[in-house]
């Protein structure tokens, strides 16, 4: 089982590559590369004219291998010429080292697509178009993504008014873009079949548009946007603390473990030391997380595939953990348990004997539907070989998580770049090779066993005494006493109520390993108590992008057992 | 999958050292291989082949089957009548307190309104007629189709006058029924503390605590009343 390159700190300072960079930089004319210094990662602000080349450059050159994009967005300084910058994440998967590069660029310029290099960069140039009306030359479909046809304007502008409401009309409707293969329509006539938004198989509101052979698709588009909540344009509107209840929504199904991506982020931002008990707690409700969203993702591939009993049994895990982050935080879902510097609230009494029943709950679950369908060949004939997608293609793709690992790319962030309490537990990445719809579903077991594995370690270490959120009074509200009873804290608790946390000027980008992939917030402050720019990466959008390429070919079934598979969440995909 | 693990130490400039992983796990020092280009999908045993492992499945859920005809412990419950025991976290519905003589606790300053994120509090302040209160709400109202319930407006009280109860039951005929205003939240559960949720310094030890004195009083109450009883009894006996 490989296991990755030697973990880096998080910060991505020691980057070998950048050792590289000179030889990089010198096949460029100089003056088209301005390296940026002071940042959390190595900053590239990159001329649009050599963006391309410099790409292909950078993914190609054995020093750098940049094989992944890993995010691309925008951000509008309107008093600032030019006015935007396009922000691209790259990640070199063998040598776990980033990359930020920054084409600054105003509205009339247009940007040189990057899809002959990722394909991934598809989506994210059609949500740059969408949310800030960049041009994109050499791109095929450069239409909105997110909002709908008849939006008018581009929201994440800053001269966009949040509060625009347009009356969205059925005449300007998303025309579907099929790249049909030419001939081969012999036998039977093509027809196009619509499904969804909300059809039952769809998992969320996604619309598939298929052209079928008989029952083969031969081309197919996806829409998106049906539950797109401007959670970027909100976050710019409200203090730092008040974007922990949105993050809750973006992967519902783990709200946990968005919570902690987004405070890590801007407790990076802001230096602050989050004590041990919040640092161990937040690795133990993670795992938590994770195991429930592994949980509902099996058990409704399963149930789409008519293997209803494993919905059952998968559930009654997730139903149980809900109890135990119900009794941490008041709420089974949307949990807003983290805050900056910490937790909301002290764990309750019986956190242990409830974890640790839970360790005696979940695996009997697990292996219930693990000798059900495992070896059961009507499941393995439905999705052995189904969508099927190689590494170095997942790679292309941007994929991350349990789906990129079933393809034999063993990237996790939590062993790539240890954050919390990961590095000092023993545990294993599983990896297989199949990239199919089974092996997606075979790595979800694995990864609860071995999140089990992980709390087990970490409840036996026993909880750390102390507080559970940081003391300082200019990020965590006083306690309650001491807010009744002290002048002081009075102060300091309506300053942080009116005013919010001010966090210093700069820029951050900090991922956690959610439980379809690298979550990676990208934020920037200028010094205010409310964040410049917030971009969330969801690691379903590059996945859900390849969905089309992954189900073109195949049978009309293999397309819903293989959007299962995936574990797309659409709060996380259009946010 | 079988790689050179051994690499010697101290090739790589690396400045900061991460943390040593534990003794036994393999670390990967070289370079990682290459992405696959190809899949390798499962192959099916010939015992797979011929459907067997299916009779291990029939076993499972048989065995559910059977556990749950004879009386195991169903995972069903029967809302409305059955209901989920929740902590004495819960977030449900918000509770205005009231001082001992009934009026409301809230001194109308906004932090509530402020710390919302999702903006569904309305207060209008007025002129307490007390000068040491100072402000009281004229109007105080909960957009509950726009609330999150995320706890910030209890978080953010000073003065302890907004709480929460574990009440999840909210259905409304129509929008203007979901804005629920000053009597509507200051009436319910304000007694009851087994229906409180989520509030400031109410962790469960507290409500334990409120609960022993509770029967404490109970009981006490019941001595005296069983002491009363003995005493008409002696007092009947002596007639």
């Amino acid at each position: 089982m490989p296991t990755l390159a030697p973990p880096l700190s998080e910060t991505g300072q020691d980057l070998s590559p950048l050792s590289a960079a000179a030889a990089v930089l010198a096949k460029f004319p100089a003056g088209s590369i301005t390296p940026q210094e002071g940042l959390d990662q190595p900053t590239w602000i990159v001329d649009r004219e050599i963006l391309l080349d410099l790409a292909r450059e950078l993914r190609d050159n054995p020093a750098t291998q940049f094989d992944m994009m890993m995010d691309l967005c925008g951000v509008d300084f309107p008093d600032r010429s030019p006015r935007f910058d396009a922000v691209y994440h790259l990640y070199s998967v063998p040598r776990g080292a980033r990359l930020r590069l920054k084409v600054p660029l105003d509205e009339d310029q247009p940007l040189p697509s990057l899809i002959p290099v990722w394909k991934t960069a598809n989506w994210f140039e059609r949500e740059l178009f969408d949310m800030f009306g960049l041009q994109v030359t050499g791109h095929p479909n450069l239409r909105r993504l997110l909002t709908h046809e008849a939006f008018q304007g581009h929201a994440l502008r800053k001269d966009y008014d949040p509060a625009r409401r347009w009356i969205l009309t059925e005449d300007k409707m998303y025309q579907p873009h099929f790249d049909l293969p030419e001939g081969g329509d012999d036998l039977f006539e093509r027809m196009t079949v619509n499904i969804g938004p909300s059809h039952p198989a769809m998992h969320g509101t996604f619309r598939l548009m298929a052209v079928l052979d008989g029952e083969t698709i031969v081309a197919s588009d996806v829409e998106i946007g049906y539950l797109h909540r401007c959670f970027e344009k909100m976050s710019e509107t409200h203090t730092w603390n008040q974007v922990i209840p949105y993050t809750d929504r973006l992967n519902y199904c783990s709200s946990f473990i968005n919570n902690v991506g987004y405070c890590r982020t801007v407790e990076k931002l802001l230096g602050v030391e989050v004590p041990p008990k919040a640092v161990w707690a937040r690795t133990i409700l993670s795992e938590f997380s994770r195991i429930m969203d592994h949980c509902v993702c099996n058990g409704t591939t399963l149930v789409d595939a008519g293997a209803l009993s494993n919905f059952w049994y998968m559930f009654q895990p997730r139903e149980e953990i809900y109890g135990l982050l119900e009794s941490c935080c008041g709420a089974r879902l949307t949990v807003s348990y983290g805050r900056i510097g910490g937790l909301s609230q002290d764990l309750p009494p019986d956190f242990m004997e409830r974890s640790r029943r839970l360790l005696e709950i979940i695996p009997p679950f697990v292996s219930d539907v693990e000798k059900l369908v495992d070896k059961n060949r009507i499941w393995l004939d439905r999705t052995v070989g189904v969508a099927a997608i190689s590494g170095a293609e997942a790679v292309n793709w941007g994929w991350t998580g349990p789906c990129l690992r079933a393809s034999g790319v063993g990237y996790d962030v939590r062993r790539a770049h240890p954050y919390d309490l990961y590095d000092t537990v023993d545990w294993e990445v599983p990896v297989l090779f199949g990239g199919d719809v089974y092996d997606r579903y075979r790595i979800r077991m694995l990864e609860i066993r071995e999140s089990l594995k992980i709390i087990r370690q970490l409840l036996d270490r026993g909880m750390p005494e102390g507080p559970w959120i940081t003391a300082d009074p200019h990020v965590a509200l006083p306690p309650k006493e001491a807010c009744y009873n002290q002048m002081e804290s009075m102060i300091y608790h309506f300053k942080l109520i009116m005013d919010g946390i001010q966090v210093p000027a700069g820029e951050v980008y900090s991922m956690v390993e959610g439980a379809n992939g690298e979550l990676g917030f990208y934020i920037i402050s200028d010094g205010t108590s409310k964040p410049y720019r917030n971009h969330a990466r969801g690691p379903c959008f590059p996945i859900f992008s390849t969905f089309s390429r992954l189900i073109n070919g195949g049978s009309l079934s293999d397309a819903i057992v293989s959007l299962g598979g995936l574990n797309v969440i659409a709060g996380e995909l259009e946010r | 999958m079988s790689q050179p693990l051994a690499s010697p130490a101290g090739t790589s400039p690396a400045p900061p050292s991460p943390p040593a992983p534990p003794a036994g796990r393999p670390v990967w020092k070289g370079p990682n291989p290459p992405h696959p280009t190809a899949t390798r999908p499962y192959k099916p045993s010939l015992a797979e082949r011929l459907y067997l492992p299916l009779l291990g499945g029939l076993m499972v859920t048989m065995r559910h089957f059977l556990k749950n005809l004879f009386g195991a412990k169903m995972y069903t419950i029967q809302y409305p009548e059955e209901r989920r025991d929740y902590s004495h976290r819960f977030r449900g519905h918000h509770i205005l307190t009231t001082r001992p003589d009934g009026s409301v606790r809230c001194v109308a300053c906004y932090l509530c309104a402020q710390a919302c994120p999702a903006e569904c509090i309305h207060i209008e302040a007025g002129e307490h007629p007390d000068v040491n209160i100072e402000k009281y709400p004229v109007v105080y109202e909960i957009d509950m189709l726009r609330c999150i319930f995320c706890g910030y407006c209890v978080d953010a009280c000073p003065e302890e006058a907004i709480i929460m109860s574990n009440n999840y039951d909210m259905a409304y005929f129509n929008r203007e029924q979901s804005i629920v205003g000053k009597g509507d939240l200051m009436k319910p559960y304000t007694f009851d503390e087994d229906r409180l949720g989520y509030r400031p310094r109410y962790p469960e030890e507290d409500a334990k605590r409120s609960k022993m004195r509770r029967d404490a009083f109970n009981l006490v109450d019941e001595a005296r009343k069983a002491r009363e009883r003995e005493e008409t009894a002696a007092a009947r006996d002596r007639v």
